[in-house]
């Protein structure tokens, strides 16, 4: 008879909840002190700090949150300090335009702004300012918008980013004013075992318009992991019309979270385009709100992930008003073990008559270990709306591949040509070519990766 | 010296079923030779196992390109030494546009020759695919569209010659070119192969019907059946076809027949 061994397994225990961060009430009132916040903002980040408080963490139970699992978020190992002494990765830093009247700001934790240009902006009585700016010189602008589009209590990481945000920017364009630049922020947050936060606020002042472009970056970390928390708040006046492109391409550490909303009024016109390739695991929740009649949104959207990347886009469009329109197009690609959610859906309040919405999502799995899951969603409760939608998780397909390599093209090649086609939609609605070549070289930096 | 395609004892088979059973064929550059037969008898994939599609595999015999056997080399290598497939049914690639799908293939070509190659300037290679493009009597912007994608059935047929054109192939196989388009489409599409044929280019045209041969006249005429090639000829075999259909061939070669 043979003598048995007896294994005994170590289990790890594996929390059901991530942990909390550690932050203390101490931490809150200094990051109002060094603000030098009125009473009125330093109480709302003490309020925001009570909602955070008494939430829990989100998990797997909580609708939103049941494909993406954050149990591994070593929350309680993050800190407030500030960003790495890294300079920006001078790719982010080339402007969008030949012309250099444009407006650059980079904000990084712990360092003064740097902010380039601006003269036509100070012409117009535009105002464009990093946070600490907005809270010494802006406090009417921010009493009157802030919170008000994502309300602080929103969610666990809103309030988290409303209670510890000590960078950001505010735009605001009064009415009537055509900011012809494209105007440029960077958030800058290298780091690892550090927790940074952002806000950001644009305000786009009735029959005004202005393309804003925001980038949420940082440099992967050799080891360590990380954390960001953002509020994004757009407000399109009456008339108005907003060209937002937002990146991010955080490092590979950094678990990213961010509440996301759009607000568009009478006539007014949202072009939303986003690309995010970063980031150890992404939880966006981007909403636009049509809320006067005959608003328009556009949103396109791609991401590529890689790894053991975990990306997930919660994206809702709310018709609120009649004749509105809704056109949103996320497009992704994924390698390795990486893994893609979109959750999409369109609401149509009752009432908003003539509206005419669309939602698309369209991803490509490049690899045998990838997964994408697509979840469309529609709410319809007026009768006479057209909503239209398409999900799709589709793979390289091998006879577009042999009909390209019968043309000469090695292998590598043809299928790189599917793939740019593939994002091609997206590109096409990319109103700069500095933008889409950007894009493309993000695509490419990915692609490398095959 | 003039290049040449040559087929020996061909055996191809599809997912196990034998499809060819012992193909000769021999295709010079400077001739045109059609491949005829009924449906269903093997003639595509013949231009498809040339091409390396990978679901076709060669059981038996030979494929040489200027004596170099293609067996073991992928579908873009074979691209490269100079061979060139019309298909029958071009994919849609949506998003790339056929200029650029054609500069890139160009530049793959230079790349092979020399990695440093920095490829044909835009300019250049603009002028040129004009050139082409007029040959064909296609309009210009047809080069910003997206490869076949909602191309008809005329318009992907004259995008295969075009690129035919821009690629300068030694030997092309037009697989059932002629299938599907009017006879405007035919007269245009034929044109344009008989405006590129010439002692640089070898053409082997399968075709299930006569008409197209009434622009494009063949020096060699095969009949392919059950997959193998059971008659070789001159143009005039293709008359007689026309005239009396495929039942000869089918009772004279009724042995070999599997209905």
């Amino acid at each position: 008879m043979s003598t048995s061994t007896i294994i005994r397994r170590k289990h790890k225990v594996r929390p059901t909840v991530a942990p909390e961060f550690p932050f203390t009430e101490a931490d809150v009132i200094s990051v109002s002190k060094r603000l030098e916040e009125p009473t009125w903002l330093a109480e709302r980040r003490w309020d925001a700090w009570q909602a955070y408080r008494s939430m829990p963490m989100p998990n797997l139970k909580d609708e939103p949150w049941r494909r993406t699992d954050i149990r591994n978020l070593p929350a309680d190992e993050l800190v407030l300090k500030p960003a790495e002494d890294i300079s920006v990765d001078p790719e982010l830093l080339k402007p969008l335009t030949n012309d250099p009247h444009g407006w650059l700001l980079v904000l990084r934790p712990g360092f003064p702004s740097i902010v380039e240009g601006g003269q036509e902006l100070a012409e117009n009585s535009v105002i464009a300012v990093d946070w600490a700016t907005a809270v010494r010189e802006h406090d009417d602008l921010l009493k009157a918008h802030l919170g008000a589009i994502v309300p602080d209590e929103e969610g666990k990481f809103s309030a988290l980013a409303a209670t510890m945000s000590e960078h950001g920017v505010l735009l605001y364009v009064p009415p009537g004013v055509e900011v012809k630049q494209p105007l440029h922020s960077i958030f800058w947050a290298p780091g690892s075992q550090a927790a940074y936060f952002s806000r950001v606020l644009l305000i786009v002042g009735e029959g005004a318009s202005v393309t804003y472009m925001h980038e949420t970056a940082s440099p992967t970390a050799p080891s360590g992991q990380s954390a960001h928390a953002g509020i994004v708040e757009i407000g399109v006046g009456d008339g108005a019309s907003l060209t937002f492109i937002e990146v991010q391409s955080l490092g590979q550490h950094v678990w990213n979270f961010t509440h996301e909303r759009a607000h568009v009024g009478r006539d007014a016109r949202l072009d939303w385009i986003y690309g995010g390739v970063g980031s150890h695991l992404t939880k966006n929740f981007s909403e636009i709100n049509l809320l006067g009649e005959g608003a328009e949104s556009r949103m396109s959207a791609f991401y590529f992930a890689d790894g053991v990347q975990h990306l997930d886009h919660d994206t809702q469009q709310n018709h609120s008003a009649p004749r509105t329109t809704s056109d949103l197009l996320f497009k992704g690609a994924l390698l390795d073990r990486s893994r893609s959610v979109w959750q999409g859906m369109i609401y149509v309040a009752p009432g908003a008559q003539q509206t005419d919405g669309y939602q698309a999502n369209r991803n490509l799995i490049l690899s045998k270990q990838a997964r994408a899951d697509s979840i469309p969603g529609l709410e319809i409760l007026a009768d006479d709306v057209r909503c239209t939608h398409g999900a799709t998780v589709g793979q390289l397909e091998d006879e577009p591949i042999f009909y390209l390599m019968s043309r000469g093209l090695p292998r590598r090649e043809a299928e790189r040509m599917v793939i740019d086609g593939f994002f091609t939609p997206i590109m096409e609605r990319i109103p700069f070519e500095s933008v889409r070549d950007r894009f493309q070289r993000m695509i490419d930096k990915k692609l490398a990766k095959m | 010296m003039a290049a040449t395609l040559e087929i020996r004892d061909l055996h191809v088979a599809v997912e196990d079923t034998k499809i060819l059973k012992g193909v000769d064929l021999m295709v010079g550059q400077g001739e045109i030779h059609a491949l005829m037969g009924p449906n269903g008898t093997g003639k595509s994939t013949l231009a498809y196992a040339l091409m390396g599609h990978p679901k076709y595999d060669v059981t038996q015999g030979q494929m040489l390109f200027n004596g170099r056997d293609l067996e073991d080399l992928e579908p873009d290598e074979r691209a490269r030494l100079g061979l060139f497939l019309a298909f029958q049914y071009p994919v849609a690639i949506p998003g790339v546009s056929l200029a650029n799908f054609l500069r890139s293939a160009i530049n793959a070509r230079l790349r092979a020759d020399n990695p440093d190659e920095k490829g044909i300037s835009i300019p250049k290679f603009r002028k040129m695919l004009k050139e082409k493009m007029d040959l064909l009597q296609m309009p210009h912007e047809f080069a910003g569209r997206y490869l076949n994608e909602g191309f008809s059935g005329g318009e992907k047929k004259r995008a295969e010659i075009l690129q035919m054109a821009v690629l300068e192939p030694e030997i092309a196989v037009l697989d059932e070119t002629d299938s599907g388009l009017d006879i405007d489409a035919l007269r245009i599409v034929a044109s344009g192969v008989d405006a590129l044929a010439g002692p640089e280019l070898g053409v082997l045209i399968i075709t299930h019907y006569q008409r197209i041969l009434n622009y494009i006249k063949p020096d060699h005429v095969h009949i392919m059946l059950d997959g193998r090639i059971v008659e070789s000829g001159g143009a005039d075999l293709a008359e007689h076809l026309e005239e009396h259909g495929y039942d000869w061939i089918r009772e004279r070669h009724n042995g070999s027949v599997v209905e």
